[in-house]
């Protein structure tokens, strides 16, 4: 019998994931609802992300939080050079030849990450402090970043509520031609979408890499429960996205206690079927 | 003529194991039996993926198939003749439990590839936590037969055996893909994959067509995983199920082209060829360099060549054509 | 202000305007009228630019507009109404007339508009929180107006502003865009209710098939044998 601290625990850590993963499923769910497309490789970026911040702080000595900012800005910058080399030629074509596309480059970043710095997992040590909580441990890192991860979702409603261009984002998704005859550019629109997603996946490195390692196969963990968060959580609907998440890294996060990691992971994906067959439109869309 | 080439074509096959090669032989049958088992499972993937049923989780069928058979060979020494039964069995649980409420449930596009994914994902995973069996994510190696060859355990030391097997079951699914473009089904899937609603209002049952279609796709597969399984002796839940070798099973066919016969054939023997061709050019000093080349190579036939290279070599005639035709007017 | 000279234009192979001359000075009302298919949207949509001309000339107050994305030519003051109202249906209705004025220069006097939309149709302030999708037939079309005055546009294109509408909606949006008019824009606006919209405006293009079959002053026109018999219903 597991002490039920230790699931208590579990517990608890997966609502501090469940942040993390929230903040990741909602910048590759902007990307989707508004063109469509599924990056395959959006949890890759993640990863270059994450080896940015380590190189930052372990090989030149910046802050932490020097490194995320970096690590914001080069997503972004990521984020607007895969739409326009990869997504942008590709904007009208089969569904099929996007999914190849970012798949492709899936394969090339896992693989060129593995060229460049070895299979090796690299840590970024922090020397924060372990809380403990009724006979529970909590990592400082992991709290802080979930608190970060809401922070920026929340930053990310008020930019996609309040602005023009964030408004603009979310009628493009709606209707693009209409769009047009607002006088926006739809494709300045989308390279806005994707700086803003690929921001979200540099935050979300800076958040990981504090909790985790890295190693070129970051993603083939990350990414599946990302694409699966996203499609869970409904298209544009951030509450939605952080309940999913936060489901999702429970059963994760409590099932790899009780049973195993990959069970916990078998468990979430089973779950995850079964949804798209009983609420296609997302875990908190109403039936038609 | 069509009929001349075909056989020529054949007789080449079938005469490849004695051309002389020289020390090549044993590598060139190795290289060869892989295009056909690969073109064989491609194949079985554009059944569906004509129909604009996007799977990138053929992984759980193939996974599925050869873990069976080897499985099954390893703790109860059941024949494969036998396991292949169980395995097709499996893989058509997987394709119905999978298909059924998709269909049902109106589940397509981008979602429906997503549910497939997340299914190739279930299988390597519930093969890397079953590890006191399945060996975890180092793989399983076949339990070897006693002897050079074994006909009851499909174990076979010299090469040619499986290249001529591997020919048969590519010569299979041709014939497969041929039946099943030249059934009624066929116009009604094309039907469907264009607009479902159009072929419901001309009364065709929607759903059973797609799940017919699903099912045997899946069921070609999982025979696909087990020949890969005997021929290699080794399976590994990376190579055989999740995301990478799904997508590398799509790769193939959208090169070669999903619409005909051969596409699947030509795209295999393209991208194997070219992971060869990779492979031994890095060898093991540029560790990650030959995938980095892959992906980079499959991003770039993706941007210029769209309609995969039968499409747009069709379509490039088809313009040449075109250009004579207008220009003594 | 706004001409077509020759304009032909279409879909792929398929050519729905043949040479369609046309033109609207500042601060006239004009109509297009003509059967299902005549190409009248088509018309509406070279203008805006989401159909470019394959030939012809097409030009607004002197400066050509033929090459320019339709995103540019709103800025040149053309606002288009498109066919079957198109408003974003997930967004509430201040989002959608905040993104009519989604032009930097419309920016800048967005709350002026703003007060003047609401005052002009009283309804869309009263549910400026409400999901645009969940109006009313009537007051989404008045939205879709709306959202294009937001705009700040020198042109305002109307397309079919009464479709699906039941007919004591169509005359309350009739007086509705005689109001705007009296606003002083300039408007051309597609119609089926011929008898209706030849009232409110000053000229009229026949267009049929994609050509221009008569064109005239609204009254004359309404007189006319041809169009009494075919259109008018008389
Ligand atoms: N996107 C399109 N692709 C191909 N053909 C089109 C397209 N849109 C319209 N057409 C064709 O162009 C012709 C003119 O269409 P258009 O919509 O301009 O007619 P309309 O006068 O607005 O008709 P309605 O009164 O029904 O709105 C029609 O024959 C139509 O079939
Ligand atoms: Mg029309």
């Amino acid at each position: 019998m597991i002490d039920p601290i230790f699931i208590a625990e579990a517990a608890l850590n997966g609502i501090l994931l469940g942040g993390v993963m929230a903040l990741l499923a909602l910048g590759l769910n902007l990307i989707f609802g508004v063109l469509d497309i599924v990056w395959i490789a959006y949890v890759e970026l993640v990863m270059l992300c994450m080896y940015l911040v380590y190189f930052l702080v372990t090989g030149y000595g910046w802050p932490i939080w020097l490194g995320g900012l970096a690590s914001v800005a080069f997503g972004a910058v990521l984020g607007v050079a895969v739409h326009l080399l990869i997504i942008s030629p590709l904007l009208n074509s089969a569904a099929i030849n996007q999914f190849l596309a970012t798949g492709g480059l899936l394969f090339f970043l896992q693989s060129f990450a593995t060229f460049l710095w070895t299979t090796d997992h690299r840590t970024v040590r922090l020397n924060l402090p372990i809380i403990e909580v009724a006979g529970m441990f909590l990592s400082f890192a992991r709290l802080i970043a979930f608190v970060v991860a809401i922070l920026a979702m929340i930053g990310l409603y008020l930019f996609l509520r309040h602005t023009f261009i964030g408004t603009a984002i979310r009628a493009v998704s709606q209707d693009r031609d209409a769009m047009r005859l607002m006088g926006a550019n739809p494709q300045r629109v989308y390279v806005v979408t994707s700086a803003v997603g690929g921001a979200m996946a540099g935050l979300a490195g800076a958040l990981l890499i504090i909790q985790y390692s890295v190693h070129p196969y970051f993603g083939a963990a990350f990414g599946p429960l990302t694409f699966m968060i996203c499609v869970l959580g409904g298209l544009g609907n951030m509450v939605g996205a952080v309940v999913a998440a936060v489901i999702m890294s429970e059963i994760i996060s409590v099932g790899g206690v009780m049973m195993s990691t990959e069970m916990g992971y078998v468990i979430a994906f089973v779950l995850f079927i079964v949804m798209m067959f009983a609420r296609p439109g997302g875990i908190l869309a109403k039936r038609e | 003529m069509a009929r001349l080439t075909a056989a020529a074509v054949l007789a080449i096959i079938a005469a490849a194991p004695f051309l002389p090669m020289g020390g090549m032989r044993q590598y060139a049958l190795h290289v060869l039996v892989q295009i056909f088992i690969w073109s064989f499972i491609g194949g079985a993937w554009s059944l569906m993926g004509r129909f604009g049923l996007i799977s990138l989780g053929h992984g759980a069928f193939l996974g599925a198939g050869a873990y069976t058979t080897t499985l099954l060979w390893n703790f109860w020494g059941l024949t494969p003749w036998l396991g292949v039964l169980v395995a097709v069995a499996g893989a058509v649980v997987i394709g119905l439990v999978l298909g059924y409420p998709c269909f049902r449930f109106r589940v397509v596009g981008h979602y429906f590839a997503l549910v497939t994914l997340a299914v190739g994902e279930v299988v390597r995973l519930l093969v890397i936590a079953e590890r006191d069996w399945t060996g975890g994510s180092l793989g399983v190696t076949l339990k070897a037969s006693a002897g050079e060859a074994s006909l009851a355990a499909i174990q076979f030391a010299d090469k040619r055996v499986f290249y001529y097997a591997s020919v048969v079951v590519w010569l299979g699914g041709l014939w497969v893909w041929r039946r099943v473009d030249r059934s009624m089904a066929r116009s009604a899937l094309e039907a469907i994959g264009e607009d479902e609603t159009a072929a419901a209002s001309v009364g065709i049952h929607v759903t059973r067509f797609k799940l017919a279609i699903t099912v045997l796709s899946a069921a070609l597969t999982a025979v696909g995983g087990v020949l890969y399984a005997q021929y290699f002796t080794y399976v590994n839940p990376d190579t055989l199920s999740g995301i990478g070798v799904s997508l590398r099973i799509v790769f193939a066919v959208v090169l070669g082209g999903m619409y005909s016969l051969l596409g699947p054939t030509v795209g295999s023997a393209l991208t194997i060829a070219l992971s060869e061709y990779l492979r031994v050019l890095f060898g093991l000093k540029f560790i990650g360099m030959a995938e980095t080349i892959y992906g980079l190579v499959l991003i770039l036939c993706i941007i210029f060549l769209p309609a995969g290279i039968y499409g747009s070599l069709r379509a490039a005639i088809a313009r040449r054509m075109a250009r004579r035709r207008a220009a003594p007017a | 202000m706004l001409e077509l000279r020759g304009v032909t234009a279409g879909y792929g192979q398929f050519t729905a305007l043949w040479g369609v001359s046309l033109r609207v000075s500042a601060g006239e009302a004009v109509a297009v009228v003509g059967p299902n298919g005549a190409g009248k949207t088509t018309l509406m949509r070279v203008i805006s630019g989401l159909v470019s001309p394959r030939e012809g000339d097409l030009t607004f107050e002197g400066q050509s507009l033929a090459r320019l994305p339709a995103h540019e030519i709103v800025a040149h003051g053309i606002a288009h109404v498109p066919e079957g109202r198109r408003i974003f249906p997930m967004l509430t209705v201040a989002d959608n007339l905040k993104m009519g004025a989604f032009l930097r220069s419309a920016r800048r006097g967005y709350r002026d508009s703003l007060e003047r939309v609401y005052t002009l149709f009283p309804a869309l302030a009263e549910r400026q929180k409400q999901r645009a999708g969940s109006l009313s037939g009537g007051e989404q079309q008045m939205l879709a107006i709306g959202r294009a005055l937001m705009s700040r546009p020198k042109i305002i294109l109307l397309d079919e502003p009464s479709m699906g509408l039941a007919p004591v909606m169509v005359l309350r949006l009739f007086d509705l865009i005689r109001r705007v008019r009296e606003e002083g824009y300039t408007i051309l606006v597609v119609e089926q209710n011929v008898r209706q919209i030849l009232k409110l405006v000053d000229r009229a293009y026949l267009l049929e098939v994609g050509r221009i079959k008569m064109e005239g002053r609204a009254d004359e026109l309404s007189e006319q044998d041809f169009v009494r018999k075919a259109y008018v219903g008389l």
